[in-house]
């Protein structure tokens, strides 16, 4: 039998308020096993921490029963406490009266009622734990960086200046991003290309730094500290090694037909070609859907040109298999499609674009060498209007709920280069709010009102009509002044919402990281531990955690850098003691766990075996503690219950279920 | 039924196989039992008809352990319980000498009684050689008639095909029975209201005796030693004392064998209360065909299950959930 003490916290008055703490542990006074019980008000500080080892000692605890806030919070404060007054860790359970209980109830008597019965549940668990010992593992000092935009290139070169071996896989020809995209940032209206190449060519140049482009993760295995990840790098068509990127290949192509990935597929490009100028590595690829030499077997013009007899028609793709102890993700953003946004007119009008077409637009290097015109005609547009909010902070299923938060800054950055370069041109924004909180965005914001007369009217917009005549019919509304409005416009621009890269959802199944509903990765902690995933050793950079712009992605790039930096500075990590292990005398043999198990911690070997008396030689599981995560997964499909997790055994579990039902 | 015999003389005989796995005469004209031959001897008592509904395939968990080849015989929807069995490593492939016999439907006793016919001496036309379409039956009130295909299991009425999907060597002509759809009863009950199904299952279950009838004759449920009968689990011996223990029973065994069900329906027919078990599974094969794909557990021995196998195309858990 155990001897159980129960401490009660009432974290101030979160728990105290609307739990009778008192009660909680004059309850627990009469569960099996419960020797002491107690209550006290901060059973983290330190002195309610030694109230737990002084109750260990004096009265000789084999377990205890925490009941306060989330085993998140303080599960490894009163491990330790329990550590250090010669207890088991392993024989601490919470039993979570905060966030489950008082933090969601307001009934005094009812969230009482509950606060004894999750209590009643950890008590029930704790009088069958078993005291456990956790282990080691090893830490491979490289980091894996999934995505070479400026998240990941950020990332990247944090982790290799602090010294350590660093990939990053990057599933387009270059690395860049969507940042290599934008023509001017928002609130210094600096060059973007000309912040970012430096930091591109930095990257490629560190000795640390190996980056994969045109490669994508395949498949990862193993954990914290030791994944094993194999990385695709997809048929180039083009030696790396021998091509010099003089780019006689892209000229001579005769196809030109492919919609450029680059410009948003506002022109079109060759088959054989680099994304963009600046583009690293300065190595083309052979598009080979586009390509004529793929699809007919007849062309090979880029292999004939090719002074350096790089083009390589048989290459295939490479399979790279590499060790990580860390890996960030930074997959990055797209913008939504406005199917589902047809009032617009998106797919009627080539003059409706979206603002990252725009930037293309405006780009000396994009479809129009960077001069304002419409696309349908190339004529000067004289009135622009801007929409905000399309797709973004969205109440129906059509769009995003939440606010991409990057528009209101670059609409105000795209009006004003508009009046500045064009200041014949009318620029009118429809918003339902202009939100530009950060430092001189506000002040960024009232320039374009203040001084280049951009036209803000709060207020959305219904529908655009295409004129017969080409210019475009924009109805909206002007909450403020309470009318309708019907304005003609030469271009309209949407500010379409974004959203986490669609590669997103495969790379978090591989990762088992955990995504939110709107497919953004989850953070362990959304304030305190913003920039890890719940699953250890994998950290979030950028974009794929949630809408932010370029300062607020480098500082977390930076983030995550420094978290992967802390874990390839370990030598070794303690393991999680919470193992499955299979009882071999249950066991069937039949390799149902072996297929479940993420990780590929279970083996099967044939083990003599004493079944009362009967000895055999029998298919059996064994699991490698070193490599068990001990999420669980082969507990619940073992047909006859053979597999259990230690620390969590079916039987605690259902003691637990008992305890609450009883 | 002759050749069936000659050849497992001949495989006795030759060495091949130590035993011949198959059915004996049972001491009704409608009850033939799985038996063990050992002997040209012993093979006199040996039976095949349109009674011998017993899958098997699990037997051949055991025959595995013994010393030499075991000749068994799996009519097709044995086989894919064999498949499934393998896939398990429950089973030696290289322990079975498979013969593939042949199969134009099992009868149910149950049916033909349902018909008023009642005082059976003897059966004819239940032979797997007769092409009869009709059973002529002796009783004590004279000669009955029962059309073969108002008296098959209702298994053999959504037959899965008449093709054997492992077989050494295959025996007599199999025909396709299937003349219903499979899924037709799990969408009827679907369409019940919440109380409405609850009232079903509770009649249902309610007739259980817990003989274990179901879970020894399924080949899914091969584990060494059950949950039920397993003192480490608190569900070992659950006696029927209320009606959630007895639902408890079969919902759980219709998890166990999800996804590994190769919907043989042995668990209905062996039920002494008539309790339709088979539906069970089949909601999860339909559940399975419908958010993973069409699956067949133990179509073959290598493909991956939808249940203990990830794939991008998986279906969301919010999608399976809305279902309920």
């Amino acid at each position: 039998m155990q001897r159980i003490g129960v401490f009660v916290c009432h974290c101030g008055s979160n728990i105290a308020a609307t739990v009778d703490v008192s009660k909680v542990a004059e309850m627990a006074l009469m569960e099996p096993g419960v020797v002491h019980a107690e209550d006290y008000q901060y059973m983290c500080s330190e002195a309610g921490q030694a109230k737990i080892a002084a109750a260990i000692q004096e009265k000789g605890l084999t377990g205890i029963v925490v009941c306060s806030c989330s085993p998140r919070m303080h599960e490894t404060t009163f491990r330790k406490a329990a550590e250090r007054a010669g207890l088991n860790p392993y024989m601490v359970e919470i039993a979570n009266i905060r966030e489950h209980c008082s933090w969601i109830h307001k009934d005094m008597e009812e969230a009482t009622k509950k606060a004894v019965i999750l209590m009643r549940a950890a008590v029930a668990k704790v009088n069958l734990n078993t005291p456990l010992q956790a282990g080691e593992s090893r830490v491979t000092k490289r980091a894996l960086v999934i995505g070479g935009g400026i998240a990941g290139i950020q990332t990247a070169l944090d982790i290799a200046d602090a010294g350590y071996e660093v990939d990053i896989v990057e599933k387009t020809p270059s690395i860049g991003g969507r940042m290599s995209q934008l023509d001017k940032t928002f609130p210094t209206l600096d060059c973007s290309a000309c912040i970012l190449t430096p930091k591109m060519v930095e990257a490629s140049a560190h000795e640390k730094i190996t980056i994969y482009t045109y490669s994508e993760v395949e498949k990862v295995s193993g954990f914290v500290g030791d994944f094993t990840v194999d990385i695709r790098k997809k048929a180039r068509s083009v030696d790396m090694n021998k091509c010099t990127g003089c780019g006689v290949c892209q000229e001579k192509c005769p196809s030109k037909k492919a919609p450029s990935e680059f410009n948003r597929g506002l022109n079109t490009r060759s088959a054989i070609y680099t994304p963009f100028a600046q583009a690293i590595p300065n190595v083309p690829v052979i598009d080979r859907e586009a390509c004529i030499k793929f699809k007919t077997g007849k062309c090979g013009i880029c292999s004939k040109v090719c002074q350096a007899g790089a083009i390589d028609y048989e290459q295939k793709d490479e399979i790279i298999t590499e060790k990580y102890g860390a890996i960030v993700v930074a997959t990055g953003f797209d913008t939504i499609n406005l199917e589902k946004y047809d009032e617009y007119a998106y797919s009627q009008s080539k003059d409706v674009i979206t603002s990252l077409e725009l930037e293309r637009v405006m780009n000396a290097a994009g479809p129009t060498h960077g001069h304002l015109e419409r696309l349908s005609d190339g004529k000067a547009p004289k009135e622009i209007v801007f929409i905000q909010c399309v797709g973004s902070r969205c109440a129906d299923d059509r769009g995003k709920p939440y606010c991409s938060k990057i528009c209101c800054m670059y609409t105000a950055k795209h009006a004003m280069l508009i009046r500045d370069k064009y200041p014949d041109v009318n620029v009118t924004v429809f918003y339902i709010d202009v939100r530009t909180p950060g430092k001189n965005f506000d002040e960024f914001y009232r320039r374009a009102v203040e001084q280049y007369g951009v036209n803000y009217i709060k207020g959305q917009v219904g529908k655009v009509i295409p004129q017969p005549d080409g210019k475009l019919l924009v109805q909206g509304s002007d909450l403020l002044d309470n009318r309708q409005i019907l304005k003609e416009a030469d271009m309209v621009v949407l500010a379409t919402a974004i959203e986490p890269n669609p590669d997103v959802r495969k790379i978090a199944t591989m990762l088992t990281a955990s995504i939110d509903t709107n497919n953004f990765l989850t953070e362990a902690h959304a304030k305190l531990r913003p920039v890890e995933s719940p699953t250890a050793g994998i950290f979030l950079s950028g974009v794929c955690q949630g809408p932010k712009d370029i300062p607020e992605t480098v500082a977390q790039a930076g983030a995550a850098a420094v978290k992967a930096i802390g874990l390839l500075a370990k030598d070794k990590l303690m393991t999680n003691p919470c193992t499955a292990q299979a009882d071999i005398l249950l066991c069937n043999g039949c390799s149902t766990c072996e297929n479940v198990c993420p990780y590929g911690a279970i083996t099967y070997e044939d083990k003599e075996v004493n079944d009362h008396g009967i000895r055999e030689t029998r298919r059996v599981a064994v699991v490698n503690n070193a490599l068990c995560q001990g999420c669980g997964a082969c507990t619940v499909a073992c047909p006859s219950g053979a597999m259990d997790l230690q620390g969590f055994s079916n039987r605690q579990i259902l003691a637990e279920v008992d305890a609450i039902c009883r | 039924m002759q050749e069936l015999i000659n050849r497992a003389k001949e495989l006795l005989a030759d060495g091949t196989v130590a035993r011949v796995l198959g059915w004996k005469a049972g001491d009704l004209p409608y009850n033939p039992e799985p038996a063990y031959f050992e002997s040209a001897e012993e093979l006199k008592d040996f039976v095949y008809n349109g009674f011998c509904g017993a899958n098997l395939s699990k037997y051949m968990i055991e025959a595995s352990k013994l010393e030499g080849k075991t000749m068994v015989c799996l009519k097709p929807c044995d086989t894919y319980s064999f498949n499934q069995l393998i896939k398990e490593h429950r089973v030696d492939r290289e322990k079975a000498y498979i013969v593939g016999v042949g199969c134009k439907g099992k009868l149910d006793i149950e049916k033909i009684k349902k018909q008023g016919i009642k005082g059976i001496e003897s059966i004819q036309g239940a032979e797997i050689t007769d092409d009869a379409e009709t059973l002529t039956i002796q009783t004590l009130y004279g000669e009955k008639t029962c059309a073969y295909a108002d008296a098959m299991l209702e298994r053999c009425h959504v037959c899965k095909g008449k093709e054997h999907m492992i077989f050494d060597e295959q025996i007599g002509e199999s025909k396709e029975t299937k003349d219903a759809e499979r899924f037709a009863e799990v969408e009827r009950i679907e369409a019940m209201s919440p109380e409405e199904k609850f009232a079903y299952f509770q009649s249902e279950l309610s007739k259980c005796i817990r003989c274990n009838a179901c879970r020894n004759a399924c080949p899914a449920c091969s584990c060494r030693k059950c949950v039920f009968d397993s003192n480490k689990f608190d569900s070992s011996q659950k006696a029927n004392v209320d009606s959630f223990e007895e639902k408890m029973f079969h919902i759980i065994r219709a998890f166990h064998v999800a996804g590994r069900c190769t919907d043989c329906g042995e668990c209905s027919r062996v039920c002494p209360q008539g309790i339709p078990l088979h539906l069970f599974n089949r909601k999860f094969i339909k559940d399975i065909d419908a958010l993973y794909g069409e699956y067949q557990a133990g179509a073959d021995t290598d493909s991956k299950a939808p249940l203990t196998n990830y794939t991008f195309e998986d279906a969301e858990p919010s999608i399976v959930g809305k279902r309920g």
